[in-house]
């Protein structure tokens, strides 16, 4: 294998691995907030159950994130030497930037939200949650705005002042506001959101099911299911639409591979289900005649630019980028299907805690969600090859030329082997943790005596640690 | 002072702040084994950096992001240079996450005795690592015209860069053992105390072994210190941090110690900082080839936007590692969300 190829499958195989945790502390997090939300809204006790439940599951997903996330922030410097000299003027401070103003904050405050549950009352553990959460979407933020410069780079100029050519920032508004950003920041987000609520729902249906911890569990899911159905309906109509609008503008090469589209063509068809062969340069499926069209134009006569307008060899794997593109579409439909009917059985009669089906259903919704998760971001992904920086840079002169196969097999080696055994502890621990369930009620006294303002926490010495000095 | 030269400066401050702050929790880390011997022993250690262990890993993040963006020809040329070391620097730290969530989670003893050996060893297998890389840069690697370099395992384990691994885990192992002297309490607080003075002298003996060495080997880096005697101040403040740590050790001022302690680890990176400088990575094929502070730096208008975000973001960086710090201050109590 070339050690082109096997820095791409480290790459999408480290990145890959990483990406299944961020979304989950993204949008478990969101749900922690209305959790503390309500802790300090109501007396009811239940609310601060849950989240000290769900924060000990928080914990656990966090730390995957961070110890899979570090190795991403090398492995550009490692893996693709020649990339990170000729885009660190512009890449790099949206990394640095990701530093300073997102993992800092969520570092201070993580571990008052870890330990926060036997220290602080319900608003500053609101607060210090809040605090964690907003970091981690920073940094979402920053990250997308850098991988969204090099699907649509603009704001710079090449020049070699004797390191080999390098881009240098000419505005950094336009670097930080490429044309994608903003539609992909919002889709990953609703994603993001989508998976965390998934998680949630699968958990109190597993409750359900079990017959265990009954009313908790039904908090769960009135509070997750509304907003799953919500999110997935405004995925697939606002979010997913706009993001394809966008890709058909800016990279329209990617559009016509996500679709199969060799020839530019009006009234091109939108795909369900197919196979794209990219030796005979033809595309059979099932597919929704002229919709394609009205999608990237809104009418059904507007043309759309095929694969045939770019030169063969600037073309992505056609049929791959098809796949997952089209994995991540269906899986959308899905979801609507699936929040749209549990509401209506939640609705009709409260069917939906007895209709063991449904509750099945949702257990099994939290792994959809993450394929469909990981598929956009392989569409994205996949579809930019063989550019590194679009239309800039190519991915087979980007990487280190130091660095030799043997290197290259024994870091993979290294990664699978590492992240598998991880990954299996993980899942263990994970599944043990929601076996445990939630903890019995903290006692009213109790959260009234804990420190619950700047000024109390000043004042008092914190009663944990407090003795000796 | 031009903006490169700002940056190198911040840059040293990044990474003393990473010394600081993660060494003691990586001190604490490999004491670990040889100072607690019951299963809630450990979890106090354990404890005792918690809260605040992965915002001191940031510090670590924070230097990569930093290096790309303000020197992204060195970020380049040292991380694919030093290839399989960096790779091995990732293993640790992933193992050294992981153990520290997982460990408690199960009663088993055997469970949480091969955890607690994976954060022990996986604390000291970082502090080899960075100090072996350490030990390289001040030598200096096999760069050619093009930032290039490839530097194998074997090659990095020289003799000079082991000196430099030892002498950062004594460092460290200090550091941490201070920071433990003011959140332990009992037996355990003895054993440490009664460790600290003999960690103490071991560093100080290797230390000023490492600096003679690094002094007769590296003429450009005594040529440095002879033509610009005011960077001696340093060195001199190291010793004198030293000096005071072990004072303030003496007189059972754990706190003041720990803050001499950090004082003297800024002031040895400040030494090393100043003895290669304009240099960041030196050339051992052709001096011509160094990488510096100048044909490193990325252009104005990007380390400009960086100076502003520093700017913005130092202050309330530290203001919440301050107010975490402060919060939970004093010795440790378990209790059911300990790890
Ligand atoms: C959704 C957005 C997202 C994406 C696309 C990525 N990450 Fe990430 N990353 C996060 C969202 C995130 C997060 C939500 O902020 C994490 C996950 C859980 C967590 O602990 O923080 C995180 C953790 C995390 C950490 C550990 C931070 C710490 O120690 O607290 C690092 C160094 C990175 N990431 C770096 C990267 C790099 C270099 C990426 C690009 C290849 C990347 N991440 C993709
Ligand atoms: C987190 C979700 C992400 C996933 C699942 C993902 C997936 C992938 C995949 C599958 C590849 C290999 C593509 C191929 O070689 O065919 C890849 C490559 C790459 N990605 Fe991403 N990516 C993600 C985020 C990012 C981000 C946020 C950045 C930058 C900020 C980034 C930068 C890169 C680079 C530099 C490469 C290597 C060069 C290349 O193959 O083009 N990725 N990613
Ligand atoms: C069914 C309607 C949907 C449409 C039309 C749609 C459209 C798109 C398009 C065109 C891309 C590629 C963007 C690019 O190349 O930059 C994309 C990426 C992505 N999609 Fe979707 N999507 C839909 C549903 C979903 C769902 C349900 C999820 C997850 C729950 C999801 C998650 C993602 C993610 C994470 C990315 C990559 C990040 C990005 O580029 O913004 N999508 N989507």
């Amino acid at each position: 294998m070339s050690t082109e190829l096997l820095d791409r499958i480290q790459f999408a195989l480290t990145v890959s691995f990483h990406f299944i945790f961020p979304p989950l502390s993204l949008g478990v997090g969101l749900v922690l907030i209305i959790f503390g939300v309500r802790a300090v809204r109501t007396d009811d006790p239940k609310w601060r159950q849950l989240s000290t439940f769900w924060v000990k599951i928080y914990g656990l997903i966090f730390s995957m994130g961070i110890a899979t996330g570090i190795v991403q922030e090398f492995e550009f410097g490692t893996n693709w030497s020649v990339y990170s000299r000729f885009v660190g003027n512009i890449f790099g401070s949206l990394l640095a930037a990701e530093g300073i103003f997102a993992f800092m904050l969520e570092g201070g405050f993580l571990g008052l939200m870890l330990f926060g549950g036997s220290r602080l009352g319900n608003r500053m553990w609101l607060f210090a949650t809040t605090m964690v959460v907003a970091g981690a979407t920073f940094s979402a933020t920053w990250i997308v705005m850098a991988n969204s410069w090099m699907q649509t780079p603009q704001g710079f100029e090449i020049n070699d002042v004797g390191q080999g050519p390098q881009a240098f920032m000419t505005s950094f508004r336009e670097v930080v506001f490429t044309p994608s950003f903003v539609p992909r920041i919002l889709h990953l987000l609703a994603a993001a959101w989508m998976v965390g609520t998934s998680m949630v729902l699968s958990v109190g249906a597993y409750y359900l099911l079990k017959k265990r911890h009954v009313e908790l569990a039904r908090t769960m899911i009135r509070v997750a299911l509304p907003m799953f159905t919500v999110l997935a309906v405004l995925q697939v109509v606002l979010f997913g639409a706009n993001q394809a609008i966008e890709v058909s503008k800016q990279q329209p090469a990617k559009l016509a591979a996500m679709e199969g589209l060799y020839g530019t063509r009006s009234c091109a068809p939108m795909f369900i289900l197919g196979w794209s062969d990219q030796k005979a340069q033809t595309t059979s499926g099932i597919s929704v005649p002229c919709l394609l069209s009205i999608l990237t134009d809104q009418t059904p006569d507007a043309t759309v630019t095929g694969l045939e307008a770019t030169p063969p060899q600037d073309w992505p794997r056609v049929n791959l980028v098809f796949q997952v593109y089209h994995l991540m579409i269906n899986l959308g439909m899905l979801f609507i299907a699936i929040g749209g009917l549990a509401c209506a059985l939640w609705i009709w009669g409260r069917r939906l805690w007895t209709s063991r089906w449904m509750l099945r259903v949702l257990v099994a919704t939290v792994v959809l969600t993450e394929i469909a998760t990981l598929s956009g971001w392989w569409t994205a992904e996949f579809g930019r090859q063989p550019w590194i920086v679009w239309n800039v840079l190519r991915t087979a002169d980007a990487e280190s030329p130091n660095v030799g196969s043997g290197q290259l097999y024994f870091s993979i080696a290294m990664f699978v082997v590492l992240y598998a055994l991880v990954l299996f502890v993980f899942l263990r621990l994970l599944d043990r943790k929601i076996k445990e369930g939630p903890p019995p009620p903290t006692d009213e006294l109790v959260i009234e005596s804990l420190p619950d303002s700047f000024g109390e926490i000043f004042r008092r010495r914190s009663r944990v640690s407090s003795g000796g000095d | 002072m031009s903006l490169s030269e700002i940056w190198f400066g911040l840059y040293i401050v990044i990474i003393a702040g990473y010394a600081i702050l993660d060494g003691f929790d990586l001190g604490v880390g490999m004491l670990s084994p040889f100072v607690a011997h019951t299963d809630t022993e450990r979890r106090i250690m354990l404890n005792a950096i918690g809260p605040v262990w992965d915002g001191n890993e940031v510090w670590l993040v924070l230097g990569g992001g930093a290096l790309f963006a303000a020197f992204p020809v060195v970020y380049a040329s040292l991380f694919s240079g030093f290839y399989l070391a960096m790779m091995l620097v990732l293993l640790v730290l992933i193992l050294r996450t992981v153990a520290i969530e997982f460990r408690s989670k199960r009663e088993s003893r055997r469970w949480r005795s091969f955890w607690d050996w994976v954060f022990s060893l996986s604390s000291f297998g970082i502090t080899v690592l960075l100090g072996v890389a350490l030990g390289n840069v001040i030598r200096g690697v096999a760069l050619d015209q093009n930032g290039v370099m490839d530097v194998g395992l074997a090659g990095l384990l020289n003799p000079y860069s082991l000196a430099v691994a030892v002498t950062a885990v004594a460092m460290f192992s200090l550091h941490g053992g201070i920071f433990l002297s003011q959140k332990v309490e009992g037996e355990l607080l003895e054993r440490i105390t009664a460790l600290v003075p003999r960690l103490m002298a071991a560093f100080f003996v290797l230390m000023t072994a490492l600096v003679g060495w690094t002094l007769v080997r590296s003429e450009a880096f005594a040529q440095n210190y002879r033509d610009r005697p005011w960077i001696a101040v340093f060195p001199a403040l190291a010793l004198l941090a030293v000096l005071t740590a072990w004072r303030q050790i003496r007189r059972a001022h754990h706190f003041t110690a720990f803050l001499a302690s950090a004082v003297m680890i800024a002031s040895l990176l400040g030494a090393v900082a100043a003895g290669l400088y304009p240099v960041m990575i030196p050339s051992s094929t052709d001096a011509a080839y160094s990488l510096t502070v100048h044909n490193a730096a990325a252009a104005d208008e990007t380390l400009t936007v960086m100076l502003v975000f520093a700017v913005i973001g130092m202050p309330f960086v530290l203001l919440y590692t301050a107010g975490v710090y402060y919060f939970f201050r004093g010795r440790v109590r378990l209790d059911d969300e300990s790890y």
